[in-house]
Order: C-alpha cells, then sequence, then structure tokens
C-alpha cells in the first residue's frame, strides 16, 4: 500500500486575524506530526510570515480577496502552500535585507525568514493568479532530539 | 499573548519593560504609539526591556527599527536589554545586532548613555 500523504487546506479572509488562525493551525499539525518546539518555532513562524505576505504584498489588504493555505504530510515532511490573488511577484525582485543598504528598512525581512527557517523555499505562480509560496520542513526520525514522540498522528483530511 | 509596555524612569533615562508577542497588528502599533508618545514627552534615551518578550515577527522587527530610527531622529538612542533566545538569534540572523546596542543587565545599560 502506497504511503498516505494527508491534506488540509483552508480559505481565510485578507485580515489580520488570519495571521493568527494560520500559525495556530500549522503549529498543532507540526506538533501532531511529531515536531520538537524548536521546529514547531520555525514552522509557526514561516507560516506567519507567508500569509503576512499574502495579507499586505499580495492581496494589498484588499478584503475582498483571500488566502489560501494548503499543508501535505507526506512520510517525509510538512509541505505549507500560501497562495494569494495578487499580481505574482519574483523572488529575483525581492531585495536582500541583509544589504548594508537596507538594514534600516522597516519592512522586507518576511522571505528572508521563511527561507532561514524551512528546508526548502520557493515561489511559483498560484492558480489564483497571484503568487503561492511553497516551503517545506522534513519529518524529524522517530526518537531523534527532533520530535516530540507524537509522530504520524496528525489529524487529516484525505486529499 | 498581548504586547504589555510599562515605561518607568531611572535617572535621566526612560526604560520600558515589555511582555508579550510584538507581532503584526496590536503589538507592533502599541510600540510606535508607546515610543511616539515618550519622544513627544521629550524622553531621547530610552532601552527597551525585551526579558519578557518571547515573539518577534518580521512586522515587529520593523517596527524595532521603526522605533530606532525615530529616536535617532531626535539626537537621541534606543537600546535594548535583555534579550530572549529567541530573539537573539532573530536579531542576529537579519544582523540587526550590528545596529542595536543590546545588554544583559540593566545597570550597565543605563551607564552606557
Amino acid at each position: 500500500m502506497a504511503p498516505e500523504t494527508k491534506h488540509l487546506e483552508v480559505t481565510l479572509e485578507t485580515q489580520v486575524e488570519s495571521v493568527n488562525l494560520a500559525e495556530e493551525m500549522c503549529l498543532r499539525l507540526a506538533e501532531a506530526a511529531g515536531f520538537g518546539e524548536d521546529e514547531c518555532y520555525r514552522i509557526g513562524m514561516s507560516v506567519r510570515e507567508g500569509v503576512i505576505n499574502a495579507f499586505h504584498y499580495g492581496n494589498q489588504e484588499k478584503p475582498d480577496k483571500k488566502i489560501h493555505l494548503a499543508v501535505d504530510l507526506t512520510p517525509e515532511k510538512m509541505i505549507i502552500h500560501v497562495a494569494d490573488e495578487g499580481s505574482g511577484f519574483k523572488l529575483t525582485d525581492v531585495p536582500d535585507p541583509l544589504a548594508e543598504e537596507n538594514l534600516l528598512s522597516t519592512s522586507g525581512r518576511g522571505i528572508f525568514l521563511m527561507r532561514a527557517f524551512m528546508d526548502e523555499f520557493d515561489v511559483i505562480p498560484a492558480q489564483t493568479g497571484g503568487a503561492e509560496i511553497v516551503m517545506s520542513k522534513r519529518l524529524p526520525a522517530p526518537g531523534s532530539p527532533q520530535t516530540n514522540g507524537n509522530h504520524g498522528s496528525a489529524p487529516h483530511k484525505e486529499a | 499573548m498581548a504586547l504589555h509596555l510599562t515605561p518607568r524612569n531611572s535617572g535621566s533615562i526612560m526604560i520600558v519593560d515589555a511582555s508579550g508577542r510584538i507581532t503584526l497588528g496590536d503589538g507592533s502599533a502599541m510600540l510606535r504609539k508607546t515610543i511616539r508618545q515618550l519622544l513627544d514627552e521629550g524622553h531621547t534615551k530610552i532601552v527597551l526591556n525585551l526579558a519578557d518578550v518571547d515573539y518577534i515577527d518580521s512586522s515587529g522587527i520593523g517596527e524595532l527599527v521603526s522605533a530606532y530610527t525615530a529616536v535617532r531622529s531626535k539626537s537621541g538612542e534606543l537600546k535594548l536589554l535583555q534579550l530572549t533566545k529567541k530573539v537573539h538569534d532573530l536579531l542576529q540572523i537579519t544582523k540587526l545586532f550590528t545596529v542595536f546596542e543590546v545588554f544583559s543587565d540593566e545597570h550597565s545599560a543605563v551607564r552606557s548613555f
């Protein structure tokens, strides 16, 4: 029998509250999947930054637009998708927040943090016409220091 | 956990004890309002005590930088005190340790002005 992939998706309103909601939801999934405290923090922060990006830059804080969050839990990794309904962007157009001239910028660190905290990160054109952030984190091996003992007990909805 | 900010005097220095999360929304807005208020009252030597702040997102980082530049624009100084490990690591990877003066004890922070 093929290993099961668990899938969950939710459509969020373009509002500040969606950031906390998405973070909380993915934190619970990550905990249930067996990630330890530090990795849960990194996953939660990355989801938070992805949704902030969709809320602010993608959807321009317009309440008629939606944010599409999906999580795939495969036997190897947790994959998170955050899509907006904006006009899309290219990673090569995002300024480097570590460049001397950008250190005092009050924005522009979200993409950097997601890249730093997740194992894989990319931005692709979304089916919604906007940008879709796709990022993943490898599941901890059972018994490793990165696990919390909940391995494989994530609540799920079949894809 | 919502952000709480409590300003107190230590001589001519204003110390702001923060607890909670500095994140998009109320947390960032409250920090901005408090710093602007202190500047309006003429306080330009400010120490932000982050001992009880265990979470900051990119919006919160942006607000810290905004506070720093706002205080500097008034010829003042904003210094940080007692970072938690997560906040310490966040400032380190974003290279903001090269911008902020950070202290581990209040006495040293106050004496540094």
